[in-house]
């Protein structure tokens, strides 16, 4: 079983749009929205809820009024400001515990907290894990590694041979926890200082966990000096160059229609999109291939 | 005056609305970069910077001569970054969030705090704009502490736009409370209207008052459009779609050049959020 993590550095080029294409094109992956922040997978696969489980993680100090002597103490030893007036701030609180553990009366509760809520759902394309996390909530590298210790119980279960994961914008806590240990990493890009800016970061990242990395260029023909450079870049830094989408307005018009790109256009992105699957199967295989034919 | 330059998900045009609304001010005006994990703002800025700075986290340090493993640290500590072991004890700085609970707990002052480098702070300036960006180290996890030491550069007296991190989670409640008004940037499409609506719930429950901008529109009626009229929320500004503007993008050019026909509307955004606390 191969896990294959769709990355971005940052938002917005067509990680989600690219993730259900290929879930379209694999032969019934299991599939992980691992963008937790702005998971949009769902509005494309339209999965079928199957269970639901709460995502409880960490803990959110309350004073207890009745009991707080107003000594200032919890207000010292909090390094967030989370606590103006003898009341916490849920928003700011990190649950640290440093409140609950030196406060005299005891007069702090610690609950739990609930952050989110995940599922396991049916879609055309193969199962499904995603979650939605509440506003504001913390912990979501928590909830994203949850999030793939399930698909690879369900990958199991199911006998697939592929997990697919669209993973979070970034290079900090959720993308850290959406790449470890993963087989591959998939990063789409686009052709812009930017983009250049935030591929060389996330190769980065990518790197130091040591993880192959391969770099798709989309709307490569907004800027096509700079899809050369990105790609010249790309292998600078060991990641192989997969393909380019050109600009084309049947991506938005898929979204619209909540279909993948591959399964409502057969235009020049499309086709792009299926060449670069094809290149990634052989990257991502690789080993069983040499195995076959020797 | 401060304004959060938001979005629930990444990509709507954050970096470009800043930029646009910094160079269009008419007023001296702050640009802070907390978008830590990916800063961009400076591509279009361009200034010439003058400091930089190393920003640390306190995480503790163990010395063995005076540890007793007795585990109180690891107790305290709610993110598992202390573990003790046959009397010894590992720290896991990447999962510590320097709450500071197991330097006060140990009680043979065993730990203490060392600065671990977690990323770098700019400051620049061009023309009438002052340029202040963070930057986080690859491989750090923790950006909030770095996006409220960006946040601290903000001027008091003029006006401040804040670039910030995309999502609903930390990064994103860490720069949106700390402003008096945001803008949310948004796309007219499926993606850009089930992400606006998180970020709409978010920060209707932080109390900060906020209008929408809506990036590359194609049709005048939008289903944007349809959802701020329905919860009454003023669309501040509509950017049309133009492949101009991608292109200007791609070679880090702010959208005032391309667009010059939007910098009156794009002055006038800081007003109507003035207006609005």
């Amino acid at each position: 079983m191969k896990e294959l993590v769709i990355i971005s550095g940052k938002g917005g080029t067509g990680k989600t749009s690219i993730t259900a294409s290929f879930a379209a094109l694999a032969d019934h992956p299991v599939l992980v929205d691992c963008d937790v922040d702005a998971a949009d997978l769902h509005l494309v696969l339209q999965p079928e809820i199957q269970t639901s489980e709460t995502f409880v993680s960490g803990h959110v100090a309350e004073i207890r009024t009745g009991d707080c002597t107003q000594c200032g103490l919890c207000m010292a030893v909090c390094r967030f400001d989370a606590i103006t007036d003898f009341r916490v701030d849920a928003m700011a609180c990190e649950g640290c515990g440093a409140c609950v553990e030196f406060c005299p009366e005891k007069a702090i509760d610690f609950p739990e907290q609930e952050c989110g809520i995940w599922h396991r759902s049916k879609t055309r394309h193969g199962s499904m894990v995603h979650a939605r996390m509440h506003p504001g909530a913390e912990n979501s590298g928590k909830l994203v590694s949850l999030l793939r210790t399930e698909a690879g119980k369900l990958a199991e279960r199911e006998n697939a041979g592929l997990i697919l994961v669209d993973g979070s914008p970034g290079i900090g806590c959720p993308v850290i926890a959406s790449i470890t240990g993963a087989d591959a990493v998939l990063v789409v890009t686009e052709p812009t200082l930017s983009g250049e800016h935030d591929l060389k970061r996330v190769l980065q990242l990518v790197s130091h966990f040591r993880i192959p990395a391969m770099v798709c260029v989309n709307k490569w023909d907004i800027n096509k000096e700079m899809t050369s450079q990105i790609e010249a870049l790309a292998e600078s830094m060991n990641a192989v160059p997969v393909g380019r989408v050109p600009y084309d307005a049947a991506v938005t018009a898929a979204q619209v229609n909540a279909r993948a790109l591959v399964e409502s256009s057969d235009g020049a992105a499309a086709r792009a999109v299926r060449g670069i699957w094809g290149a990634i199967q052989k990257q991502l295989f690789a080993e069983e291939c040499c195995h076959v034919a020797s | 005056m401060k304004i959060a330059v938001a979005s629930g998900k990444g990509g709507t045009g954050k970096t470009t609305l800043s930029c646009a609304m910094a160079f269009a001010a008419q007023e001296k005006v702050t640009l802070l970069d907390c978008d830590v994990e990916e800063p961009n703002s400076h591509f279009f800025i361009r200034p010439e910077i003058e400091h930089q700075e190393q920003v640390f986290r306190p995480v503790p340090a163990v010395d063995e001569t005076k540890c007793t493993g007795c585990g109180e640290c690891a107790r305290v500590c709610q993110f598992n970054a202390i573990v003790t072991v046959n009397g010894k004890t590992l720290v896991f700085n990447e999962l510590c969030h320097s709450c500071g609970a197991c330097v006060r707990i140990c009680p043979t002052g065993a730990l203490h705090e060392v600065d671990q480098p977690i990323g770098q702070i700019e400051t620049g300036r061009r023309d009438h704009v002052r340029f202040v960006s963070g930057r986080l180290d690859v491989g750090q996890a923790m950006s909030p502490p770095l996006i409220r030491r960006t946040l601290e550069q903000a001027d008091a007296e003029s006006l401040t736009i804040v670039d910030c991190p995309p999502g609903t989670s930390c990064p994103y409640v860490t720069a949106v409370k700390a402003c008096d008004a945001a803008l949310l940037v948004t796309e007219p499409t499926p993606f850009g209207l089930h992400d606006l609506k998180l970020a709409v719930e978010t920060i209707r429950d932080l109390g900060v008052p906020f209008g929408v901008a809506v990036n590359r529109m194609t049709e005048e009626k939008n289903p944007i459009q349809a959802y701020c009229e329905a919860e009454g929320i003023p669309l501040l500004i509509q950017i049309p779609e133009d492949r101009r503007a991608a292109e200007a993008y791609s070679r880090g050019e702010p959208i005032n050049t391309v667009m010059p026909e939007l910098n009156e509307r794009l002055a006038q955004i800081p007003e109507q959020l003035k207006a609005m606390i």
